[in-house]
């Protein structure tokens, strides 16, 4: 017998509007000024009319478009009822039997090394309010709550995943994959801190058994996990826990009602929430105060046309085109669009994709996380990257000298920074330093020919102990001429010393 | 023919709609909503199987409102209405856990 776990993830997405869906209250999160966001639309006061935000609109099609939806041509929203504090309506407008787009996919790696991907369908992507925000009093019963509806009426997507991901890993990284092409195509800041990004997982088991039987348990719905580690523990503790339940009790799919729990990250544990509503019992109908909306053939093809490269072709154009291994393409890729397209410059100019990944990954990556800083503000522009890298792609510089410049280059910049000036990097600067500390690769074999019979006459130990079969004797006398010629090819001064003391 | 309104289901609705009634108002209720929905059952006499289900009353369609900042209401207004605040928040009973 073996278990196989089942999940299905539902996110909720912050669409990034400067206004809420139905009303021109500013949708930025701001819970230290509770209840200064709200107007009678997003207050569900009487004789209130919301009216659809187009950018909202626009915002979710692009997603779904993104996400390889079939997109519907004729869309409404319904009423979804239920009583809550933070639901001043008494329903949330959301969409029930004609969403706007359904049956896309995201793909996803399951085995970078391998490249080994996979496709996790989705049922649906909808538009819908979000609700404000309940804060309970944790210190007992019988006190109050209080209710902060600055949040109330925010545009959120809905993305909902076919029970397809088969692991607490593999649900992470279909929600990272998410969220990186969230932010590529600009519909989302996903942070996931203020709650932009935001999921709820429902979780169950396969019992396979030895007869070769398939047996579902009982679906339960874990809710509001908002990061990457929250819905990986959360799988998995409640795996755990499900197995355990399954073992004593044996209850299958439809023997208990779905069961809702909740995610403490201090504890570790999924616990056991209010019973749900069954999904009727939220009596949704058309909402009258709203007009459906149709897509035009113009409408559609404009929102297309606005949709980037997604991360997924950039992997694989980084690894067909450039050369890359699946791992650098991806670590290049996950560091955003912007990452990229400095990437993309710095590869152009140099010619070589695999030694522009390996600057980028390294060494630019290591100076932007030290001066926290994102790579548009980075002092080093790709073009004088780029440029330098291109003198070692034609073996005119070294890799050690161009890190030397490399790094001479953000000295200049931090201490012009101290004086409040600019510093140049600019090409012209590279070439400066490449000449005035004369690391520029000998091309010249005469030149390196007077050093290596300079060292060999003053270093009569070595050359003798390397005659008599000690190999291991260049080493210090290469050290010697690369420092006389400092931006000479190492492998070459190598074979033109070891061809002169092999000379008979 | 749809299902006959019963006491149960009135009892069911009664409790999302956070109503309490007694049992005289719910045999009441029962009886009357009955006959609402009898009249409205009237409709299925009609065919409708080449009419398009009406999304809404409106011939209309792709009514928006562009994405432009309005000046919200003041806090103090927006918590007029509220039984119990403290200035900043709606202050509301804590919700108990049904189980
Ligand atoms: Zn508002």
């Amino acid at each position: 017998m073996y278990y196989e776990t089942i999940i299905g993830l539902e996110v909720h997405v912050q669409l990034l509007t400067q206004t809420k869906i139905f009303c021109g209250c500013t949708s930025a999160f701001n819970p230290d000024n509770p209840n200064t966001q709200t107007c009678p639309v997003c207050l569900g006061l009487p004789g209130s009319l919301p009216v659809m935000n187009r950018k909202a609109f626009r915002l979710s099609l692009k997603t779904a478009l993104a996400l390889n939806c079939d997109i519907a041509r004729f869309t409404k929203w319904d009423r979804k009822q239920y009583y809550y504090p933070d639901l001043p309506k008494g329903y949330q407008i959301s969409q029930y039997d004609l969403p706007f787009s359904s049956h896309g996919f995201v793909e996803i790696d399951t085995d970078i090394e391998k490249g080994e991907t996979k496709r996790v369908r989705l049922i649906r992507a909808h538009l819908e309010e979000d609700a404000g925000k309940n804060m309970h009093d944790e210190s007992g019963r019988g006190h109050d709550s209080h209710v902060d509806l600055n949040r109330a009426g925010t545009p959120l997507l809905e993305i909902v995943s076919e029970p397809d991901l088969r692991s607490a890993a593999e649900a992470k990284k279909y929600l990272e994959e998410l969220k990186l092409l969230l932010t590529y195509i600009g519909v989302s800041d996903c942070n996931m801190q203020e709650g932009s990004l935001r999921c709820d997982a429902n979780v169950n088991l396969w019992v396979h058994t030895d007869d070769g039987q398939k047996i579902a348990t009982p679906i339960v719905e874990i809710k509001n996990l908002n990061s990457f580690r929250g819905v990986e523990q959360a799988i998995e503790f409640e795996v755990a826990r499900q197995i355990e339940e399954w073992e004593k009790t044996h209850a299958k799919i439809g023997d208990v009602p779905k069961q809702t729990r909740g995610w403490d990250a201090n504890r570790c544990v999924t616990f056991a929430q209010r019973g749900k509503e069954e999904a009727s019992d939220y009596r949704y109908f058309p909402d009258p105060d709203l007009t459906p909306v149709t897509v035009s053939d113009e409408f559609f093809a404009e929102v297309k046309a606005e949709i980037c490269e997604l991360p997924a072709s950039r992997r694989r154009r980084y690894r067909a085109d450039l050369g890359l291994s699946h791992y650098d393409a991806d670590v290049i890729v996950s560091q955003g669009d912007r990452f990229t397209l400095y990437f993309e410059q710095v590869a152009k100019l140099c010619g070589d994709g695999k030694q522009a990944a390996n600057w980028l990954t390294q060494d630019v990556q290591r100076e932007l996380n030290a001066r926290n800083l994102g790579v548009d503000t980075f002092p080093i522009r790709p073009e004088v990257l780029g440029g330098l890298l291109q003198r070692v792609t034609a073996n005119q510089l070294t890799v050690k000298s161009a890190r030397e410049v490399f790094a001479a280059l953000l000295t200049d910049h931090d201490t012009a920074y101290e004086k409040d000036i600019r510093a140049d990097l600019s090409t012209s600067r590279v070439e400066q330093i490449i000449a005035e500390r004369g690391l520029a690769v000998l091309t010249d074999a005469s030149a390196i020919t007077q050093v290596i019979a300079d060292v060999i006459a003053r270093n009569p130990k070595p050359v003798a102990d390397f005659k008599s079969g000690k190999q291991a004797a260049v080493g210090s006398l290469i050290g010697q001429i690369m420092k006389e010629l400092k931006g000479a090819d190492a492998k070459l001064v190598r074979q033109m010393l070891i061809d002169e003391l092999s000379k008979p | 023919m749809a299902q006959p309104l019963t006491k149960e289901i009135v009892t069911k609705v009664a409790h999302l709609a956070r109503l309490k009634l007694t049992d005289g108002e719910l045999d009441l209720f029962t009886t009357q909503l009955g006959q609402v929905l009898g009249y409205v059952e009237l409709l299925n006499e009609l065919d409708t199987s080449a009419v398009e289900p009406m999304a809404h009353v409106a011939d209309i369609a792709n009514v928006f409102r562009d994405d432009e900042l309005q000046p919200s209401l003041p806090r103090t207004a927006a918590l007029s209405n509220s039984p119990k605040t403290d200035g900043k928040y709606f202050i509301v009973p804590q919700i108990l856990e049904e189980g």
